[in-house]
C-alpha cells in the first residue's frame, strides 16, 4: 500500500513539473499578434541625417520593413547581413529606426557592416518605437501598401524570415 | 571596472562555496568538534556576497550604464533612494539579494546551533552550500547582473513610475528574507533525515529560523498589500493575483510549520509531518520564484519572460523535489499517533488541515489556468469570485477552533465551564446585533465572519485576564490571534461598509448621495518636467456632521510617448479612508470621478502589523529562554 503511495506521490510530482515544462515553452506573454492586420499608426519621427521628419506618407505605396536597431545591440550585427541582402530587392523599402544610440557609434557601425536602409531616422529616447509595441530590439515590421502591419519580428530576422519576407512582397 | 570586480567576487564565491562543502566533508569522517577552518571560510563567504552586492549597488548609485542590468533598470536623473532599491527591483539584482540571504543564513545558522550533533549540523551547512552553488551558477551563467553592454549607452532605460514607490523600495527584501530564509530549514530538514537526529531538540535548532522568515514574509506580504491599494488605483489591496498568491503559499505553510514545532517540541509527535511542511516550504518559494520569473503567468507583476531563466529553476526546482521525496520515502516510518480527540495536539493538528487547506485552494486557484492552457489550450483566468466562494466560509470554522485550541491542554483535555463559550458567543451575536441596528444589515455568510471573529477576540482577550490570574502570560500568542481576529473582522467591516460612487460631473456641479455631497470646485493645469497634470480639486462634504474634505486626484499626461495615468487621491482617517479617481471623458467637459469611501482601512494594516508583533515576542522569549 505504501508503496503505491510513493508512486503516486512521485508521478503527481512528475505530471506537475512535466506541465510546468510544456507551459514554458509556449509563448504567453510577449504576444504582439494582436498588431497585425492592424493599420501602422501614426508616427512622426526625425531622420538619422537631418533635420526632417519621416510620416507615414513616407512609406505608402510600397512595402516596408520598418527595423529597429542599435550599435549597442549584439543580435543586431546578427541579423544585418540579412538586411543586407533584403536591401538588394526591389518592391521593399527598408527603414530603420536607429533606437536609443549614439550618432558616432551608430554611423560607425554602418560603415562597418554596410548601411542597408533607404530611409534612416532615430529614436534616441525610445518613445516613437512604444507605438509599434517594440520590446527589445532587434524587432521588424512589414508593412503593405495600404499601410496595414502583416508580419512582425520580434529578435534577429533569420533565414526563414528573408524566404518569407521574399514570399510575401513578390 | 565594476563589472569585473563584481564578477571576480561571484567566483570566490563559488570557490569558497567548494571549499566549505569539501572540508565539511572531510570533517564529518574524523571525530572532535567542527573544524574552526569551516567558520572562517563561512564567515568569508557571507562578507564576500555582501560587497559583491554593494558592488553592484555602487554601480546603479553612479550610474555605471555598462552594465546591462543599471542600463536596463535606471537612469541617471533617478532620485538616489530609488537608484540603490533599482538594484533589488529587478530579475539579476533581485537573485544577488538571494545569494545573500542564503549565505548568511548558512552561516548563523552554524554559529548558533553549537548544542546540536557535529553531524547534523555540518550537513545543514553542505546542503545549504549546495542551493547557495545553485544560485551562484545560475547567477553567473543566465542572470548575471555584471553582464557588459558595449559600446556604453549614453543613458538608462529607468524604471515603471508605479514602481518608483517607497512601498515597493522595500518590499521585495522584506519578502525575500522569507521566501529564502525558508531555505535553511529546508536544509536542516535534509540534514536530520540524513544524519537521522529526529529528537525534539531538533525542533529547536530550527524554530526561530520559521519565526524569523515567517515575520518577513508576513511584513513583505502588507508592504505589497499597501503598495498596491495606494498606487493601482482600484481601491483594492488584494486581488489574488497569481504573484501575490505566490507569496501566500509559503506563508501558510510556514504558519502550519511553528504550530506543529510546538507539538514536536512538547510532546515529540509528528517529526515527518514537521520535516515535510520544511520541504515544502522553501519548495512552494522555488516554484513560486519560477511561476513569476519564466514568465507562464499572465499577472500586473509580469517580469521579461525569458524561457532559459525558466528551464533553469524548472531543473533546480525538480532536483530539490525528487531529491527530498526519495530521501522522505527511504527514511519515512509510519508514525503511530494515539491522539486524545480532545487536547492540544489535536487542535494544532486542525490549524494544519485548515492551513493545508488554504494552500491548495490556492495553489490550485493558482496553477490551474496554467495546467488547462498546457492539456486543453483553453485559456482561463481564476479570480476573486472562486477564493471568496471558498476560502470565506471555511473561515469562520478556522477562526472558532482558534478560539478553542489555546484553551486547550497537553495530552488529555477537558472542557471545563462550557458555559463560559455559549456566553462568549452570545456577547459576540449581540455586538454583531448592534452593528447591524445602528448601521445597516449584510449577508448571512458576512454575519457568521464578524460573528467568529468576535468570538476569537473576545476569548482571547478573557485569556489575559485569566493568565493574570496565574501570573503566566503568553503575550505573542494572544496578542498574534486577537490581532488576526481583528484583521478578519476590520476586512469584514471594511468590505460591508465600503461605499462606491460612480459620477460624470461637470466643473461646479455637485452630486449628492446618501449623507455626502460631493463637488468639483476647480481644476488646475500644471506642467512638470515630464508631464502635464490636470488637478481636480473636489469636496466632499458629510451633509450631517458638516465635515469637510478636499481631494485633489490627478490627470497626468506624460509627453513622449503620450499616455495617461490617473493618480488617486486618498485621505487616511483612523474611521476611514476617502478614495477618489478622476479621468476625463473624450470630447466633452464632463470628468468621471470615482468615489470610495473605504472604513478602518488603517486598522486592517494595523492588525497585520500586530500579528508580526506577537511573532517577534515570541522570537526574543526564545532567545531569552535559551
Amino acid at each position: 500500500m505504501q508503496k503505491i503511495i510513493k508512486i503516486i506521490i512521485s508521478f503527481i510530482f512528475l505530471f506537475v513539473i512535466s506541465i510546468f515544462y510544456i507551459s514554458l515553452t509556449r509563448d504567453t506573454n510577449y504576444n504582439t499578434s494582436s498588431l497585425i492586420n492592424k493599420e501602422t499608426p501614426e508616427f512622426k519621427i526625425i531622420s538619422f541625417n537631418d533635420s526632417n521628419y519621416y510620416t507615414r506618407d513616407d512609406i505608402k505605396n510600397n512595402y516596408t520593413l520598418i527595423n529597429f536597431w542599435a550599435s549597442w545591440c549584439a543580435p543586431c550585427r546578427i541579423e544585418h547581413p540579412i538586411l543586407m541582402k533584403l536591401s538588394q530587392t526591389k518592391n521593399l523599402v527598408i527603414l530603420g529606426i536607429n533606437f536609443k544610440d549614439k550618432e558616432p557609434q551608430a554611423k560607425t557601425f554602418l560603415s562597418e557592416l554596410g548601411n542597408p536602409y533607404d530611409l534612416l531616422a532615430k529614436d534616441k529616447n525610445g518613445k516613437h518605437s512604444v507605438k509599434f509595441g517594440i520590446y527589445g530590439i532587434p524587432e521588424s515590421i512589414l508593412i503593405n501598401k495600404e499601410l496595414m502591419i502583416i508580419q512582425k519580428f520580434v529578435g534577429p530576422l533569420s533565414d526563414d524570415d528573408y524566404n518569407n519576407i521574399i514570399k510575401i512582397i513578390e | 571596472m565594476l563589472s569585473n570586480l563584481g564578477n571576480i567576487l561571484l567566483f570566490l564565491n563559488v570557490i569558497l562555496s567548494l571549499s566549505i562543502i569539501y572540508t565539511a566533508n572531510r570533517n564529518l569522517k574524523i571525530s572532535g568538534g567542527i573544524d574552526k577552518n569551516i567558520f572562517q571560510l563561512s564567515l568569508i563567504q557571507s562578507t564576500s556576497i555582501i560587497i559583491c552586492f554593494f558592488v553592484l549597488v555602487a554601480a546603479f548609485i553612479v550610474s555605471d550604464f555598462s552594465l546591462i542590468a543599471v542600463y536596463q533598470n535606471s537612469h541617471s536623473l533617478k532620485p538616489l533612494f530609488y537608484k540603490i532599491a533599482g538594484t533589488w527591483g529587478n530579475h539579476e539584482g533581485s537573485l544577488l539579494l538571494w545569494a545573500i540571504i542564503l549565505a548568511i543564513f548558512s552561516f548563523l545558522f552554524l554559529v548558533y546551533n553549537k548544542d546540536h550533533p557535529k553531524k547534523f549540523r555540518l550537513l545543514t551547512l553542505i546542503i545549504q552550500n549546495i542551493l547557495i552553488l545553485g544560485f551562484l551558477f545560475f547567477i553567473l551563467f543566465n542572470s548575471n547582473p555584471f553582464s557588459k553592454i558595449s559600446p556604453i549607452p549614453s543613458e538608462g532605460l529607468g524604471l515603471n513610475p508605479i514602481l518608483q514607490d517607497p512601498a515597493l523600495a522595500i518590499h521585495p527584501p522584506l519578502l525575500y528574507v522569507g521566501f529564502v530564509g525558508a531555505s535553511i530549514y529546508f536544509s536542516a530538514a535534509i540534514a536530520s533525515l540524513i544524519s537521522n537526529y529526529s529528537e525534539r531538540s531538533f525542533s529547536l535548532s530550527i524554530k526561530n529560523w520559521v519565526l524569523i522568515s515567517w515575520c518577513f514574509q508576513t511584513l513583505g506580504i502588507l508592504v505589497g498589500s499597501i503598495w498596491a491599494y495606494y498606487e493601482l488605483g482600484w481601491g483594492g489591496f488584494w486581488f489574488w493575483d497569481p504573484v501575490e498568491n505566490a507569496s501566500l503559499l509559503p506563508w501558510f505553510a510556514m504558519t502550519a510549520l511553528f504550530h506543529s514545532l510546538i507539538v514536536f517540541e512538547k510532546r515529540n509527535l509528528f517529526y515527518f509531518w514537521v520535516i515535510i511542511l520544511c520541504l515544502i516550504t522553501f519548495t512552494l518559494s522555488v516554484t513560486g520564484t519560477f511561476l513569476v520569473r519564466s514568465g507562464i503567468l499572465n499577472s500586473v507583476h509580469t517580469f521579461a519572460s525569458d524561457p532559459t531563466r525558466g528551464i533553469y529553476i524548472l531543473i533546480f526546482l525538480s532536483l530539490m523535489i525528487f531529491g527530498s521525496i526519495f530521501l522522505l520515502f527511504q527514511k519515512y516510518k509510519k508514525e503511530n499517533y494515539d491522539l486524545n480527540r480532545n487536547s492540544k495536539e489535536t487542535f494544532i493538528l486542525v490549524n494544519n488541515w485548515f492551513m493545508m487547506f488554504y494552500l491548495i485552494t490556492v495553489l490550485l486557484g493558482t496553477i490551474y489556468p496554467i495546467f488547462t492552457d498546457a492539456l486543453t489550450d483553453n485559456k482561463i483566468s481564476v479570480g476573486p469570485p472562486f477564493y471568496n466562494a471558498i476560502i470565506f466560509p471555511v473561515v469562520v470554522v478556522f477562526l472558532l477552533f482558534m478560539a478553542l485550541g489555546p484553551k486547550t491542554k497537553w495530552i488529555k483535555n477537558k472542557f471545563e465551564n462550557i458555559r463560559i463559550y455559549f456566553l462568549i458567543l452570545a456577547g459576540a451575536t449581540s455586538l454583531n446585533l448592534a452593528i447591524i441596528f445602528f448601521f445597516k444589515s449584510y449577508s448571512l455568510l458576512s454575519n457568521f465572519i464578524i460573528i467568529s471573529a468576535l468570538f476569537l477576540i473576545i476569548s482571547s482577550l478573557m485569556d489575559i485576564a485569566k493568565a493574570f490570574k496565574k501570573n503566566k502570560i503568553d503575550f505573542a500568542r494572544i496578542i498574534s490571534h486577537t490581532s488576526f481576529g481583528f484583521l478578519v473582522l476590520f476586512i469584514g467591516l471594511n468590505s460591508i461598509f465600503s461605499l462606491e460612487k460612480d459620477y460624470n460631473i461637470k466643473l461646479g456641479e455637485t452630486k449628492k448621495f446618501e449623507n455626502y455631497s460631493i463637488q468639483l470646485k476647480n481644476l488646475d493645469l500644471k506642467n512638470y518636467k515630464n508631464y502635464q497634470a490636470i488637478i481636480g480639486k473636489l469636496e466632499i462634504k458629510n451633509l450631517n456632521s458638516n465635515q469637510i474634505n478636499i481631494l485633489n486626484p490627478e490627470i497626468r499626461i506624460y509627453n513622449k510617448p503620450k499616455t495617461l495615468t490617473y493618480e488617486a487621491a486618498i485621505k487616511t482617517s483612523l474611521i476611514k479612508d476617502y478614495y477618489l479617481t478622476m479621468s476625463n471623458i473624450d470630447r466633452s467637459d464632463y470628468y468621471n470621478i470615482k468615489f470610495q469611501k473605504k472604513p478602518l482601512m488603517a486598522w486592517i494594516w494595523i492588525s497585520v502589523i500586530m500579528i508580526v508583533v506577537g511573532g517577534l515576542i515570541r522570537l526574543f522569549s526564545n532567545a531569552k529562554n535559551n
